[in-house]
């Protein structure tokens, strides 16, 4: 490692005009001085994977218990034994992180407390599973039950023939207390399989690099990797409602995503089918879930009419779109069978097929995991956020209905608190002229957040990366921190990431900052973008290839590339600096180089 | 003076000709002519190590230009020319080992017999059948064929000692097929053959000389491949060298070739490295193998495609799977034949320097996936690769 260091958190310019800013934050979550020493000698890097872009106070509380969640698993719950939690901070409105290990002196005392325990997980895995589909959809029907309405003018009479004396202002404060509950309940499902999932699959994965040394991460991602995958599966709807727009004789009603009219019994046909799935197939984003902005497929048609306009066009000029379902088994098991005959003893053989049979286990939980809380549940909760802000826009307590998202969650409980006291009293409230200037000042601070250009990293750059899931989820290893540090003495014309996805190509690179620009992207172009969601599926038959800034072997853009055969090169750190739109690229996904041709 | 060379009476020596027909559906095997499309293992004493590898490779269904070979019989034949072995006998017992002018001098003399020698009416018939059927099977008049020497030193620790494995190229008619099959039979004469063999102790007629003659290929590109990444054993990987032309500027060492990598489980080309390529070996307007310089559009071209380096990798893994253990193989790109057809194999033969190192079991805690998951966690593998 050189002795270069990224920028000192404390000493780095924000963007001008953004003074105040830690206001929109928990005073927890931002660098101060109380713990200067410890913030200034470790390693951050940018989160920009899941967070790119500057957090509201609502889109950091996510950012914020995600991470806590992630964390709480590694330390409290299994006792990762080289791996506590990853530290979190905002800056500027931007997510970073920071991995913390264990006190080497003490690792081996938590091997037997995480045999232990990942033990049980492990062998009852389908089982826990099992209930855990239970907990979340249950958690989602409780956020989806609860009661953000405004305040009635008079009780309902059963309030008082059943004699309960519960009004709606406490049932509201109550939801809405229950409300953060359930949230911070979720994610912790999130991780409940999360870490130890990806424990297992790492243990396959490195048994392949020791058999074969220069085996790429996406033949043991091959191996593992699920035929059927409910993250897919809003996609395959969009095929299915795509040949039903044929067969019911309204296809050219797509021809204008934005402004689909589905008349008469064709159109009430359509609806119909498009309803059946809609719940919950289409809780899905076009983000990742983690923004208040991402758009929903159920509350923004116009993104999968467009993906249904692309759909139709390949099915009429007669392409087969449907899944090779056997095909791509037949290959998993051609891929499997090649391995397991390439290895040197029946010793290994046999252990081969112990941890694919383990990863194999838990791998549906890996990909699934990202449908049920990143995009159902995450849909659920937007949903109910924006509809409370609604209600105390209605009613006089905030300006605008997205005024909520510029407070904290616990500014949010005052709020309520003003609300009900003066319901009961049935006289003016406090809040609109209170927050009203604070409101602009946070909303034009977070205007000028959204404009600054985050660093990839700060503080001390770490000898070692040895934080497990840092490597595996974030694709950040001793290797790409060198790598930033040294960006200037880099190949002119050449960017190098991870070799995600096999194949080379050439084409034209087109960038892709936010998921409202995806439309953008023309057939054959290359998407080059900080990183890329599932949801961006359907836009994948058209690109010739895909390069992100962030992401690692189980990063959505890797998972989604080669479910469908794009070459990707990820975790480039700067490619959307490099790069720019309209240059000519080669993109090589089996060597994970990114060449600028002209 | 060489006192520790037996002299060895070749007469007496002579082995009695054996029948191949009693064993021979096809009735174009003689005593002398192996077609490799009929291959046994039990033809291995009679044709050589060369000629077996390429009747297995045809056995196995490989794409193998089709050829046959002159078996030892025919070999053997001359030494019953009483002159010869005595005259061969004679310069070998005046020969100085220690005196390496002298050593080739007596060499030169002995292959100058040899070649000398009329070749036994019987082989001439045989050989001239044979060639025919070829010509005809590939539809070729004077069809132009490599023949090479095929010793059957098999059985002995090194098989190097039996010369240079002589190579002629772009033979055509039968005349000259019959001139190259003599220079071949004297190619067990070399300096280097007779020193090896009084070094070690062997009999000068321990070894016979068969022949093999097959279908010349005229390659785009050809070269060798590894069924493993040569840097670090991983058999998940083919290694392949690439130049243009004929194999023997690569083989020679004479260009820097192609270098490749190719994943032979994804069957994708994981690793190009494109060298700038001055001369190859190719049939020239004057009809025969010449070394000429290549013109400078060409130097710095990949010498093969993504699709053959595939099909080339593909071969390779065929011919692992077919001998049980990584092999080093010899392939042409060949110009006429049509694509998906074009890669053609010339040599199979086991690796050596990977295959020979002890292969202990990788994993350290078969069954107990806990306690692999653990050393997993603890000592993550870029961590272990990096040092």
């Amino acid at each position: 490692m050189t002795d270069k260091r990224f920028p000192n958190p404390f000493e780095i310019e924000g963007p001008d005009g953004a003074d105040g800013w830690e206001e929109l934050y928990p005073y927890s979550v931002t660098f101060s001085e109380g713990r200067r020493e410890y913030e200034e000698n470790r390693f951050w890097f940018w989160d920009s994977m899941h967070w790119g872009t500057a957090m509201t106070p609502w889109d950091s509380h996510f950012f914020e218990t995600a991470i806590s969640t992630l964390s709480q698993m590694n330390s409290r719950h299994y006792r990762i034994p080289p791996a506590d939690g990853i530290d979190f901070r905002v800056l500027y409105g931007y997510a970073y992180l920071s991995p913390v290990g264990v006190d080497p002196d003490k690792i081996e005392a938590r091997v037997p407390q995480f045999m232990e325990r990942a033990g049980h997980y492990f062998a009852n895995w389908d089982d826990l599973y099992e209930k855990w589909l239970v907990k979340v959809k249950g958690s989602i029907s409780e956020i989806e039950d609860l009661d953000f309405d405004p305040l009635p003018e008079m009780e309902d009479l059963s309030v008082i023939t059943e004699g309960t004396a519960i009004g709606s202002g406490a049932e509201l404060m109550s939801s809405y207390r229950r409300f953060k509950d359930l949230i911070i309940e979720v994610w912790q499902y999130h991780f409940e399989f999360l870490n130890l999932g990806y424990a297992a699959y790492l243990d396959f994965f490195g048994f392949c690099k020791e058999a074969f040394p220069s085996i790429p991460d996406l033949g043991i991602a091959k191996m593992v990797a699920g035929v059927e995958v409910d993250l897919f599966r809003p996609n395959e709807e969009l095929k299915v409602l795509a040949q039903k727009a044929i067969d019911l004789g309204i296809a050219r009603a797509f021809d204008t995503p934005d402004d689909v009219r589905l008349d008469g019994d064709a159109g009430a046909q359509f609806q119909a089918a498009w309803d059946e799935v809609a719940d919950p197939w289409f809780n899905f984003t076009s983000g990742n879930g983690f923004y208040h902005f991402d758009e929903i497929w159920r509350e923004h048609p116009q993104v999968p009419y467009a993906f249904i306009k692309d759909y139709i066009a390949k099915i009429e000029a007669g392409e087969d779109i449907s899944r090779p379902i056997d095909a791509i088994r037949a290959e998993r098991d051609r891929i499997v069978e090649e391995y397991r005959d390439l290895l040197a003893t029946d010793e290994d053989r046999e252990a081969f097929d112990g941890k694919l049979g383990l990863a194999r286990v838990v791998f549906p939980y890996v990909e699934n995991h990202n449908f049920y809380i990143e995009h159902w549940t995450m849909s659920v909760v937007w949903r109910k956020v924006r509809e409370l802000g609604a209600t105390l826009a209605k009613d006089g307590l905030l300006g605008a209905d997205d005024d909520l998202l510029y407070l904290r969650l616990n500014e949010v409980d005052e709020v309520l608190w003003d609300y009900y006291c003066n319901w009961a009293v049935n006289a003016p409230t406090a809040s609109k002229a209170h927050w009203a200037p604070i409101i602009e000042r946070r909303r034009d601070i977070h205007a000028k957040l959204k404009g600054w250009s985050a660093p990839k990293a700060l503080g001390e750059p770490p000898e070692v990366i040895t934080e497990p899931f840092t490597i595996m989820l974030w694709g950040i290893t001793t290797d790409s921190v060198s790598s930033w540090l040294g960006s200037d003495d880099d190949v002119d014309g050449q960017v190098t990431g991870m070799a995600a996805s096999p194949g080379t190509v050439e084409g034209i690179a087109r960038l892709v900052f936010s998921p409202d620009d995806v439309g953008d992207i023309e057939d054959g172009e290359i998407l080059v973008a900080p990183i890329t969601a599932p949801s961006w599926a359907p836009v994948f038959p058209k690109i010739k290839a895909c390069v992100t800034d962030i992401g690692g072997m189980m990063s959505h853009a890797a998972i989604v590339c080669r479910e469908y055969s794009v070459p990707a090169v990820t975790g480039t750190g700067f490619g959307t600096d490099r790069i720019k739109t309209g240059d000519r690229i080669r993109v090589d996904g089996s060597s994970g180089t990114v060449t600028i041709l002209d | 003076m060489c006192e520790a060379c037996p002299i060895i009476d070749w007469a007496e020596e002579l082995p009695t000709i054996r029948s191949f027909t009693a064993r021979k559906v096809a009735a174009d095997m003689t005593n002398f002519i192996v077609w490799y499309d009929r291959y046994e293992h039990e033809h291995k004493p009679f044709v050589g190590g060369k000629n077996a590898s390429l009747g297995e490779m045809m056995r196995a269904e490989m794409p193998v230009p089709p050829g046959f070979a002159l078996t030892t019989d025919a070999y053997n034949l001359i030494w019953r020319d009483k002159t010869l072995v005595d005259r061969v006998n004679e310069l070998l017992q005046g020969l100085d080992h220690d005196d390496f002018a002298h050593n080739l001098d007596v060499s030169h003399q002995i292959r100058h017999l040899i070649e000398g020698e009329p070749v036994p009416d019987a082989v001439v018939d045989a050989l001239g059948t044979a060639y025919d059927a070829l010509c005809k099977h590939c539809d070729v008049d004077d069809l132009p064929v490599a023949i090479r020497s095929s010793a059957t030193a098999e059985d002995l620790p090194d098989a190097s000692f039996a010369g240079q494995q002589d190579t002629f190229l772009w033979v055509r008619g039968l005349p000259s097929v019959i001139e190259h099959t003599r220079r071949c039979w004297s190619s067990l004469f070399t300096d280097r053959a007779i020193a090896y063999r009084h070094q070690m102790g062997y009999l000068h007629n321990a070894i016979g000389m068969s022949v093999a003659v097959q279908k010349m290929v005229d390659p785009i590109a050809s070269g060798v491949a590894f069924t493993l990444n040569p840097s670090n054993g991983d058999r998940s990987q083919v290694a392949i060298d690439a130049s243009w032309g004929l194999g023997e500027a690569v083989v020679s060492g004479e260009v820097t070739p192609d270098n490749y990598l190719v994943d032979k489980v994804l069957r994708e080309v994981v690793k190009r490295e494109i060298s700038t390529k001055l001369v190859e070996y190719r049939l020239t307007e004057h009809g025969v193998v010449e070394k000429v310089a290549i013109e400078p559009e060409r130097q710095n071209e990949p010498s093969v495609t993504d699709v053959d380096l595939i099909a080339i990798a593909m071969l390779a893994r065929r011919a692992e799977k077919h001998y049980g253990c990584p092999q080093d193989v010899e392939w042409a790109v060949d110009r006429h034949l049509p694509d998906g057809e074009n890669v053609v194999m010339l040599q199979s033969r086991p690796e050596t320097v990977w295959s020979q190192k002890a292969t202990a079991p990788i994993a350290k805690h078969t069954g107990d996936h806990l306690e692999s998951i653990v050393s997993t966690l603890v000592s993550p593998l870029h961590t272990r690769n990096s040092g």
